[in-house]
């Protein structure tokens, strides 16, 4: 999806497809009715997520480009893991270790942006005294 | 009534006043309960170190707290956090208010400056350069505004027709919670059906326990979230049960799922969580407002939220408020600007709190204006409930400013409400959740809230609830169930909802729909104001919707009550009026549309019977009356005056088809005279009679007592003056020079 312009929903609608990789535009009500869509039909690509992080970019906001990348990152996580590492981030809720166990987890499924906000929050707990 | 000793009967009638149920206290900076400036505020600082940031607000590196490290690692640019420390507040302040520098500029310099800097500058601006900066620097051009949409019982039919009616009005987000947590998914998914009837595009959100909350917008429940709190100490951070990063990491979740998110704060929360280390609130929102930034988020709800009544509690509170605000438009967040909570017992006073942000405007004007009556809001009151709808109607329309909602009658809300209440009834049926009979609907579809519709209390609500968890219902099973009980609109609009989270275009800063489905962001609708004549500016069209509130009369509307009199005496006009009959008399003069054009005065009197009444009056102290009609002015001292240089005794009484009513004295000036009636809707027969027994002693040489009107602090200007006005146009047409006339008076029989 090279040169796409802002917003997608507009000028896009055809090309944008969801992380079955089925288009938008062929989530219709008789496509629901049917049966024929689940709800990862409804699921935004991560490449889109990129593509509206590269937007949030050229518009200023860089912390914004890095949410949705992470964004991205997490898109593909079943909802139950994104729950239980938000969870795990709370405070009081992990160990050190555990911090650890969830930071390789999330490299290892291609999310090394959020691995490395995961690490970076076990090194500030450890250093505050809120974890060992 | 007298005083008690050293205590005046004023203080004890102010005492009793709604201002005085608001308890404010001093300054205690130890305790955060400041504005601006605590004395432990730090003097602001920033060290970078081979491009890192090791030093903020005075605190080394190696003391940072988690939101101290949160920023170094991910808000304040090393790069240009020399250039941004480097300009002494005052600059930064001009720079911030000044037309002449592009809001582009501040943003970037805002990017290098730490919360302690940002503080401390907008602690320089009044509150009118704080409402310049608010205007110019927002993110999105167009303002919008959130509404609240609750109830105290969770009913699911009334939430969806009350959705549709807040959508109806013009609001773009609506809110919900509720008392019962089990109810949520039932009430979100109510709440989303409603949303969706009277057009396309409303996001729906619905407040409770972030986990929660985060799973019914995973499952297409809800399209957006804002109840994710921070904290601007750490103590409070943690208690609030998070950290910067953990929020970082919700923030990213959100995203990942195609759901817009906001970060909430608001000054005051640190203090009534016990932790605020004697900072000023203005610096604690500050560091709230960084790790917002920080950690992603594409805006922020502040401005007071929960706290306000601690902020309003502080000298200089509401400037602070408003200095939040603009502190979130500053970093370039989303302003979604609270207005969300009651700040007074004072209806004055709470209109002061909000009304210099809605003149100055801003990304949502109210984060939960409440569009139910004050009892449903499981929120606690709003600043303006449903109740104040019509106020804020008229006050958008007395200053032209965009306050983003519309009026409505019930021609046009009531077939929304039966279409969102049958279509959410039709849903839960469909989805064997709950059935509500033909009559609840009915009862739904006129209630003004909850009140009004079955109150028998069960666990109905909770159960389906449960159950769309358990089941794992999704927006889709809703598409489904719409579709299948032939509510295609609705089934479509739901849909292009879930299709939206595809393109992930409302994740973008700003982001809202219009009811066209064009996305409104800060990308594509930028604010662009610079000065006069640039930024967002209330079109003519938008303009006359404005203008169209429930209170608009129209001139013929005004005069309607006229007509149904006419007749009710009959002044027959016979020639020019002779001078001075006997001296033993008094002439009445009348107004030129007196009894021709005006039948009924404003208290609703009639001509006819005002005239009866001055005339027994005179009467009644045996003295000779005659009336004349004066054409050639409809000032009522002239009226009089004229009448009495015709009559004589010298002594004359004048009346105004309104009622308004003088004795005037042919030696007096015009503009003088020995009695007024002036307060026309407080006039009744008795004082018209009244008036003429005096008329009629003055004449005898005597000097009566003058007739007092009752006393009345009912605001009559408000209430009577367009009607003044449509009589006086009425007075004015009937308006011909010469000497006043004879004319001879005859009651119908």
């Amino acid at each position: 999806m090279a040169e796409l312009s802002y917003p997608l929903g507009e000028h896009h609608r055809s090309e944008v497809r969801a992380q079955t990789g089925r288009a938008a535009d062929e989530l219709t009500v008789e496509a629901v009715r049917a049966g024929r869509v689940g709800a990862q039909d409804a699921a935004i690509d991560p490449e889109t997520l990129l593509r509206q992080a590269d937007f949030a970019e050229r518009g200023g906001n860089p912390q914004l480009a890095d949410n949705l990348r992470r964004g991205a990152e997490l898109a593909t996580f079943p909802d139950d893991d994104v729950l239980r590492f938000y969870d795990a981030l709370r405070p009081g809720r992990s160990s050190a270790a555990e911090l650890e166990e969830i930071a390789v987890t999330l490299e290892a499924g291609g999310a090394a942006r959020c691995a490395a906000l995961v690490r970076e929050a076990r090194a500030h707990y450890l250093r505050r005294g809120l974890i060992s | 009534m007298e005083g008690a000793p050293g205590r005046s009967l004023r203080s004890a009638f102010l005492e009793d006043g709604a201002i005085s149920r608001d308890v404010v206290v001093p300054e205690y900076p130890e305790l955060g309960l400041i504005a601006f400036a605590s004395p432990h505020d730090p003097e602001p600082s920033i060290r970078v170190e081979d491009g890192r940031i090791v030093e903020i607000d005075g605190t080394p590196e190696a003391e940072f707290d988690l939101i101290d490290a949160f920023l170094a690692a991910h808000g304040i640019d090393p790069a240009v956090a020399d250039e941004a420390m480097a300009i002494d507040d005052l600059s930064w302040a001009r720079m911030i208010v000044s037309t002449d520098v592009p809001r582009a500029d501040v943003l970037r310099l805002v990017e290098g400056a730490t919360p302690g800097k940002l503080a401390r500058v907008l602690s320089l601006l009044s509150p009118l350069e704080l409402m310049q900066a608010m205007a110019k620097m927002r993110a999105r051009r167009t303002p919008s505004i959130q509404g609240h949409v609750t109830n105290r019982i969770d009913h699911p039919l009334l939430i969806a027709a009350d959705a549709a009616s807040a959508v109806a009005l013009g609001f773009r987000e609506l809110e919900t919670t509720v008392p019962v947590l089990r109810d949520a998914p039932l009430v979100a998914l109510a709440l989303l059906i409603g949303s969706q009837v009277p057009a396309p595009g409303a996001l729906t959100q619905c407040a409770i326990e972030e986990r929660l909350e985060l799973e019914l917008g995973m499952r297409g429940l809800t399209t957006y979230a804002e109840t994710v709190s921070v904290y601007g100490t750490e103590r409070v951070f943690l208690d609030g049960d998070d950290t910067p990063w953990s929020k970082a990491f919700l923030a990213a979740s959100y995203a990942s799922r195609g759901l817009k998110m906001r970060f909430t704060s608001g000054s005051g929360a640190e203090v009534l969580m016990g932790a605020a280390e004697g900072k000023s609130m203005l610096y604690l929102e500050a560091r709230c407002l960084a790790v917002t930034r920080a950690a992603g988020s594409q805006g922020t709800q502040n401005g007071g939220i929960d706290g306000i009544n601690v902020t309003g509690s502080v000298p200089n509170g509401m400037r602070e408020i408003l200095a939040e605000n603009v502190l979130a438009a500053l970093y370039g967040l989303e302003t979604c600007t609270g207005n969300d909570t009651q700040m007074s017992a004072s209806d004055i006073r709470r209109t002061a709190h909000t009304l210099p942000l809605l003149l100055a405007g801003s990304d949502f004007l109210f984060s939960g204006f409440g569009s139910i009556p004050t009892y449903d809001n499981a929120f606690g009151p709003s600043n303006f409930n449903a109740e104040d709808i019509d106020d804020y109607m008229m006050i958008q329309r007395d200053w032209g400013f965009e306050g983003a909602l519309r009026s409505k009658d019930d021609a046009t809300l009531l077939p929304l409400r039966r279409r969102a209440a049958e279509a959410c009834r039709a849903v839960l049926e469909e989805l064997e959740l709950l059935t509500f009979d033909d009559a609840e609907v009915e009862r739904v579809v006129h209630a003004h809230g909850s009140l009004d519709v079955a109150q028998e209390q069960t666990d109905d609500t909770a159960t389906a609830g449960d159950a769309v968890i358990e089941r794992g219902i999704t927006a889709l099973d809703v598409v489904r169930a719409l579709a299948a009980r032939g509510f295609d609109v609705e089934a479509e609009r739901v849909l292009e909802m879930t299709r939206q989270r595809l393109f992930g275009d409302h994740l973008q800063t700003s982001a809202i729909f219009d009811e066209d489905m064009r996305v409104l962001s800060a990308l594509t609708d930028p604010n662009d104001y610079t000065g006069p004549g640039t930024g967002y500016r209330v079109s003519a069209e938008r303009q006359t919707e404005i203008a169209r509130v429930r209170q608009e009369r129209t001139h013929a509307e005004l005069l309607a009550e006229q007509a149904p009199h006419a007749g009710c005496v009959t002044l027959a006009e016979a020639g020019p009026a002779a001078a001075k009959v006997r001296p033993d008399e008094v002439v009445i003069g009348v107004s030129p549309a007196f009894a021709k054009e005006v039948w009924l005065t404003l208290s609703g009197v009639t001509v006819g019977e005002a005239l009866r009444q001055m005339l027994a009056g005179i009467e009644e102290e045996g003295v000779h009356a005659r009336v004349v009609r004066v054409t050639h002015s409809l000032d009522l001292g002239m009226v009089g005056w004229t009448a009495a240089t015709l009559s004589g005794s010298g002594v004359a009484l004048g009346i105004q088809g309104k009622g308004t009513s003088l004795i005037h004295r042919a030696d007096l000036p015009v503009l003088a005279n020995l009695e007024l009636l002036s307060v026309a809707p407080l006039i009744g027969p008795e004082h018209f009679r009244a008036l003429g027994r005096n008329a009629a002693r003055h004449a005898k040489g005597g000097k009566p007592a003058p007739v007092i009107l009752p006393e009345s602090s009912a605001a009559m200007g408000p209430r009577y003056h367009a009607k003044v006005v449509a009589l006086i146009t009425r007075e004015s047409a009937c308006l011909e020079p010469g000497p006043a006339r004879a004319v001879e008076v005859s009651w119908p029989s």
